[in-house]
């Protein structure tokens, strides 16, 4: 990519602010897959400590039993929930399920892809990782 | 380089006679040679009918005439003058400034394309994936004999397509694609949707090739549903709904 083909970059197709909550969605479901991609590597290096026994492993569990690591835990939470939902709404659209059908369109041509039923799934998706997210505090920090 | 000018000050032939006005503020950008955009703003009045095109060919007129725009039907039916209005692609022809609720309007040339000058950009890209998925009804007997009539379609077959035909290549679509920002050599949510324009044609024969064509690493796999794009459509199109259908071909949910 050179300097004069204009491209928007990153920032651009970051920035959530234009397009509505489906580009909100855009973000979220790129960032949480980045996240858990990321948690994924960690996770397999958590469970590698179990090489070094018994005493290894409970050392290095105890990292998830400080504040710090039980918020860490909470965000993967929220990721995979979202992640999940989204995920399941995003891959029903690709395969042409709920984007509405062609017609001719009126104007002010509101697009009928960008339509209630995603926009419940979008809402949906965020409110239960919310769910998860104080469920998981709740049991983390409730004891 | 900014400056701030006044129409109401000048004596025109056809002035905007209007106590209302915002701040005009365009682009201004030689690739030849400058290094960056700057922008000149201008104090424009208006009408509550005036378009931010007719906002740029007064200033155009009457204090810079040497501002870069392309233009041509006025009526968002050429699909010439794209830009972006406030951060976002939209037909300068067909936004009025009265519509837009700020004192200040920002104009500058439409995202993700090579600009040649101000507010004028480079299509070559666009048509070339335009063209690239085969934009016409392919068919063996595409010829008609003279005892034979036209190909004839029932209603419900012509809804399949009619709104993808409404494209008129203003490239706004692609200016909105996320995957357009960072992705050169993505095929683009025009060329997709066009290519399920004429997939979903009944009189078209094409649809393999076609099908081939988008089903590549560069292709209709980099759409991720963000759905800008048919939020930007200035004709209803809704790219995002074709590319979905489309993509429903190759994952085996249409026939």
């Amino acid at each position: 990519m050179t300097s004069d083909e204009h491209k928007e970059g990153i920032r651009g197709m970051a920035n959530p602010r234009r397009y509505g909550i489906e580009r909100v969605a855009y973000l979220l479901m790129r960032l949480s897959g980045l996240g858990l991609l990321a948690y994924f590597v960690a996770h397999i290096y958590e469970t590698s400590n179990i090489l070094r026994g018994q005493v290894g492993w409970d050392e290095f569990l105890e990292l998830t039993q400080t504040t710090e690591g039980h918020i860490f835990l909470t965000v993967v939470i929220g990721m995979c929930v979202f992640h999940t939902v989204n995920g399941v709404r995003v891959m029903l659209g690709h395969g042409g399920v709920g984007v509405g059908k062609p017609g001719r369109p009126d104007y002010p041509y509101d697009p009928a892809s960008q339509n209630y039923r995603h926009k419940i799934g979008i809402y949906s998706a965020i409110v239960l990782a919310a769910a998860a997210m104080m469920y998981g505090l709740a049991v983390m920090f409730g004891e | 380089m900014a400056q701030v000018s006044s129409i109401a000050e000048e004596q025109t032939s056809t002035p905007i006679s209007s106590s209302k006005s915002i701040t005009l503020r365009i682009a201004k950008y030689n690739p030849k040679h400058d290094e960056s955009s700057q922008f000149m703003e201008f104090s424009v009045p208006y009408e509550k009918w005036t378009t931010v095109l007719e906002a740029i060919l007064e200033v155009k007129k009457h204090f810079d005439h040497s501002i870069a725009v392309r233009y041509s039907c006025r009526q968002a039916t050429c699909g010439s003058c794209g830009m972006m209005i406030n951060g976002k692609p939209k037909l300068a022809c067909f936004t009025k400034i009265s519509e837009l609720n700020s004192n200040v309007i920002t104009v500058e040339p439409m995202s993700n394309f090579p600009i040649i000058r101000d507010l004028a950009v480079k299509f070559e890209k666009l048509f070339d994936s335009h063209h690239k998925i085969k934009p016409y009804i392919i068919r063996d007997d595409s010829e008609l004999e003279s005892d034979e009539r036209e190909f004839l379609q029932s209603p419900k077959e012509v809804e399949q397509y009619i709104q993808f035909a409404n494209c008129i290549k203003c490239g706004l679509c692609n200016s909105a694609c996320p995957t357009m920002a960072t992705d050169s050599s993505f095929v683009g949510p025009q060329a997709l949707a066009q290519a399920y324009r004429y997939v979903a044609d009944s009189r078209d024969k094409g649809k393999d090739t076609r099908l081939k064509i988008i089903d590549e690493s560069h292709g209709i796999w980099r759409c991720h549903f963000a759905g800008s794009c048919s939020q930007v459509c200035p004709k209803g199109v809704d790219p995002a709904m074709g590319i979905q259908l489309l993509r429903g071909y190759l994952l085996g949910f249409r026939s």
